[in-house]
């Protein structure tokens, strides 16, 4: 057909489309980073913007996995009461060269106590200056555990605890453990500019900081210097695209070659793209429903098992996570994390035997409770408003009258740790691939006492395995340990526990290399992209 | 006219004064707490909890919050951001620029088209012409944002491959914002190709935006059209044999303008407003976007400072399109 000049000339306006060069990688990314001094930032988004790339730890997780590596520390030492490790710094590591900053040395000990103390220490010149402080370091309560750093000589430095610490070493492979060239701190603070922090970051990491255009994009380009190799990409570009689907079409469109967190709904269509290559995996998520034991009849455990066997879990997942977005959860991590119990099947779905558990707890006539939730969705509870609405109608058929209450996220928190809730949706992220980042913030006696426990629940016999675990080094001991507790947990009911939430991303076939971690952040030194390989 | 500028000037800081105090209790009325909206789903104790508010001076009485964030302004300052520990000037500053090339985009289009349609439908009165162009522009006037917006995209974009699906520049382009003007920034690059495809970026968020004002200034201008075609003055010029394309769009046209024109000063809200949609649909980084991502954070200073700074400009528009208006029409000035 004939087409006329001007259709022609729009045709050709509208048509031309860049060709990747291979050596640069886009990302889509699901938002923006708060800022690039990761110490003062919680979102996983912002650690893949700098944890993940500007900086490196003294350990690091494999990739794709929780087992612990060597980065900047070579090797390291525990004395035999496990309070002093002793580590053995790389040498010859290079921090990165920037417009804004060129290092006259390499990275040594004083870089990792700089990095370390300006955290814990209220004295250092460098603590104050954080007007967010440090939510990582704050919540873990690092400064009461570290009591002191010592420098031993420009590669050796060693950290004395109060009291031993299982996860100690785990934690040291998280992103506020990054470190810092104490150099250019001293730079900014000398220059009267210590926010450049901030917006400048320089590391050691595998890519160096180029430009942030907020709301838009992220360059960095690869550190030619970097110790464990130079990455393949020579650009790595986070392309910010909040939309999930808008992610999924800029991905079939080639704007960028991954796309991270794919809605479920979009993955039959993704899969069946030859394009494109679905990734999936499980991380270290839970998503429960948070039994407040402190209000009576909840405080007692038959009625905390009625509400277990009442919930429809099969029809929850498929309603809230469609086909295989979530595995059903029975414990407070997932089977994947050590120390988990695979013989522990979770509370059947048994209206029956709930009516008769509420009746042995003469509640035969019914009961009153409240349910609440947040309005937007999250990671662990995509659609909060239908999931509500199922627990109603489960918790209706055992003769449980529900009203369901939607507050804001801030609000909810907030008034959850005063207790006011009966029933609330809530979910958690592990971060160090250790499972005592789920139960101690979650189930132990002093979060029911600060009230971040939203089920208020303090066990003793519970709280003493936990303990125990903490001060166990050996992991099969530790294994174990956590293995009783859990059947404790499983007995006396305090959560609903729902799911462990699958993760997705969609890459197109040219990308190499590219795995998810299952610590919810996202790692690109590793990836290359083939040509060849991608059918257009 | 002295008088008249002074009292139009008097009733500018009353009303900044309102939107500072609107501002400021409305997102404190939202329940939220920006220091647990920060920590996301890690947990704070108490203690800790406590220092936050007060290292954010969220601890004090409100009324003391409004009367240290009074003094703030006074001095020019708008603050930093609690997120990001910026500047709200610098960020709005950064970020502007892509909202105003977007709604100059919108509003090039709504008038050229607007009056273009506005223009044929009076000429053709009862036509199916005039008909159609009001029903579509009825329709446009009343069509959501956000459907209007992904069903553009989904053809435009996804079926046909013509148009970008969202941002502003394809990232492998790599332009310095220099002007923060993405089509200038293109020109002074030296990226070959980047003008075009910066341009291809720009079409459909501008059509999005710009329906709303083109709908209204079609209707504006049909109506403005008809009642200047009954004028004596243009049956005179009929009369005396003009052309009929030099009377309509010289004679007709130009005196037609003055109403729609005052529409223009109106739309400068409507056209932020919709921005505030349309860029969150198009990952379009300008300012709505960012207003949208303070509120949901609980960023005091960028909600209250980044809406008053959106209605210094709405305020300012209307006070200069008002002086224009009083200049041209001795009547309004006299506050008649």
């Amino acid at each position: 057909m004939p087409r006329r000049p001007t259709a022609l000339l729009l045709a050709g306006l509208l048509a031309g489309a860049v060709q990747a060069a291979p050596s640069s990688l886009v990302v889509c990314t699901e938002g923006s980073p708060e800022g690039f001094d990761i110490v003062q930032y919680t979102a996983a988004v912002s650690a893949d913007a700098s944890a993940e790339t500007v900086f490196d730890r003294l350990l690091r997780f494999a990739p794709g996995g929780t087992e612990l590596l060597p980065a900047l520390a070579e090797r390291w030492e525990v004395s035999a009461d496990g309070l002093e490790y002793t580590f053995q710094l790389r040498r010859g590591v290079k921090f990165q060269r920037t417009p804004w900053f060129a290092p006259s040395r390499e990275f040594n000990a004083d870089d990792v106590i700089w990095s370390f103390r300006r955290q814990i220490d209220p004295a250092h010149p460098w603590h104050k200056l954080s007007p967010r402080g440090f939510p990582y370091a704050e919540s873990m309560a690092v400064g009461e555990l570290i009591a002191r750093i010592d420098r031993l000589d420009d590669h050796r430095v060693r950290f004395v605890l109060r009291y031993p610490e299982a996860p100690f070493l785990a934690n040291l492979a998280m992103g506020f453990a990054s470190i810092y060239p104490a150099e250019y701190a001293d730079r900014l603070l000398a220059a009267g500019t210590p926010e450049r922090l901030n917006s400048q970051p320089v590391g050691t990491g595998p890519f160096i900081f180029e430009r942030y255009e907020k709301d838009a994009q992220v360059r960095f380009r690869r550190n030619p210097d970097y110790w464990d190799g130079a990455p393949a990409i020579e650009r790595l570009i986070f392309a910010i695209t909040p939309e999930p689907n808008v992610r999924v079409q800029k991905l079939k469109a080639g704007d960028c070659q991954i796309a991270l967190y794919p809605r479920p709904v979009d993955l039959p269509g993704l899969r069946r793209d030859p394009r494109i290559a679905v990734l999936e995996d499980e991380p270290l998520l839970v998503a429960y429903i948070g039994i407040n034991t402190r209000h009576p009849p909840l405080d007692d455990v038959r009625v905390r098992q009625a509400l277990n066997l009442a919930l429809d879990k099969a029809a929850y997942l498929r309603a809230q996570y469609g086909e295989d977005g979530a595995a059903p959860a029975a414990a407070p991590y997932p089977p994947s994390l050590w120390g988990s119990d695979p013989a522990l099947a979770g509370w059947p779905h048994d209206p029956e035997w709930a009516r008769t558990l509420l009746a042995e707890a003469g509640h035969a006539q019914g009961l009153k409770l409240s349910i609440w939730t947040r309005p937007g969705g999250g990671p662990t509870n995509p659609n909060p408003g239908i999931g509500a609405q199922l627990l109603q109608a489960d918790l209706a058929a055992i003769g449980i009258q529900a009203e369901i209450r939607v507050l804001e996220w801030g609000e909810l928190i907030k008034r959850a740790k005063n207790g006011e809730h009966d029933l609330v949706f809530m979910g958690w992220a592990g971060d160090n691939g250790d499972p005592d980042n789920f139960l101690t913030p979650n189930l132990s006696c002093t979060a029911a006492a600060s009230g971040e426990n939203q089920a208020g629940w303090c066990d003793e016999r519970f709280d003493a395995l936990l303990r125990e675990a903490r001060r166990t080094t050996d992991q099969a001991q530790r294994a174990a340990l956590y293995r009783q507790a859990l059947a404790i947990f499983h007995e006396q009911a305090p959560w609903i526990p729902l799911a462990h939430p699958r993760e997705f991303a969609a890459v197109r076939r040219d990308v190499e290399g590219f795995v998810i971690s299952p610590l919810g952040t996202n790692n690109f030194a590793g990836v290359r992209r083939t040509p060849a390989s991608d059918p257009e | 006219m002295l008088s008249f500028l002074a009292r139009r000037l008097g009733l500018l800081i009353p009303t900044f004064l309102g939107v500072t105090l609107l501002t400021f209790a409305l997102i404190r009325l939202i329940p939220g707490d920006p220091v647990e909206v920060m920590m996301g789903e890690r947990r704070l104790d108490p203690q800790m909890h406590a220092e936050a508010m007060h290292r954010l001076g969220l601890d004090r009485p409100l009324h003391e919050q409004y009367l240290n964030y009074l003094g703030q302004l006074a001095r020019g300052d708008l603050g930093q951001s609690l997120r990001t520990r910026e500047s709200v000037w610098s960020e709005f500053a950064s970020l502007f620029p892509a909202t105003v090339e977007l709604a100059l985009a919108a509003l090039l289009l709504a008038c050229v088209l607007g009056l273009l349609a506005g223009t044929l439908a009076a000429l053709k009165r009862g036509s199916i012409l005039d008909h159609g162009t009001m029903g579509l522009a009825l329709t446009g006037y009343s069509m959501p944002i956000f459907w209007w917006a992904l069903v553009l995209i989904m053809f435009f974009s996804v079926e046909l491959g013509w148009t970008p699906v969202s941002g502003r520049l394809d990232l492998l382009y790599d332009v310095e914002p220099v002007t923060g003007f993405m089509l200038i920034d293109t020109l002074l690059s030296e990226e070959q190709g980047a003008f075009l495809d910066a341009l291809r970026h720009l079409i459909l968020p501008a059509i999005v935006l710009g329906t709303i004002p083109l709908a209204v200034i079609a209707r504006m201008t049909r109506s403005a059209m008809l009642e200047v075609l009954r004028e004596d003055y243009i049956r005179a010029a009929r009369a005396r044999g003009l052309s009929p394309a030099r009377l309509v769009f010289v004679h007709a046209l130009r005196n037609a303008l003055v109403p729609v024109l005052t529409v223009f000063g109106l739309q400068v809200g409507s056209l932020l407003s919709g921005a505030v949609l349309t860029e969150t649909l198009f990952s379009w980084p300008g300012i709505g976007k960012w207003l949208i991502e303070a509120i949901g954070a609980r960023d005091y200073p960028v909600v209250q400072n980044g809406i008053l700074l959106i209605a210094a400009l709405v305020i300012l528009t209307n006070f200069v399109v008002d002086i224009l208006y009083g200049l041209a029409n001795p009547r309004i000035r006299h506050g008649r």
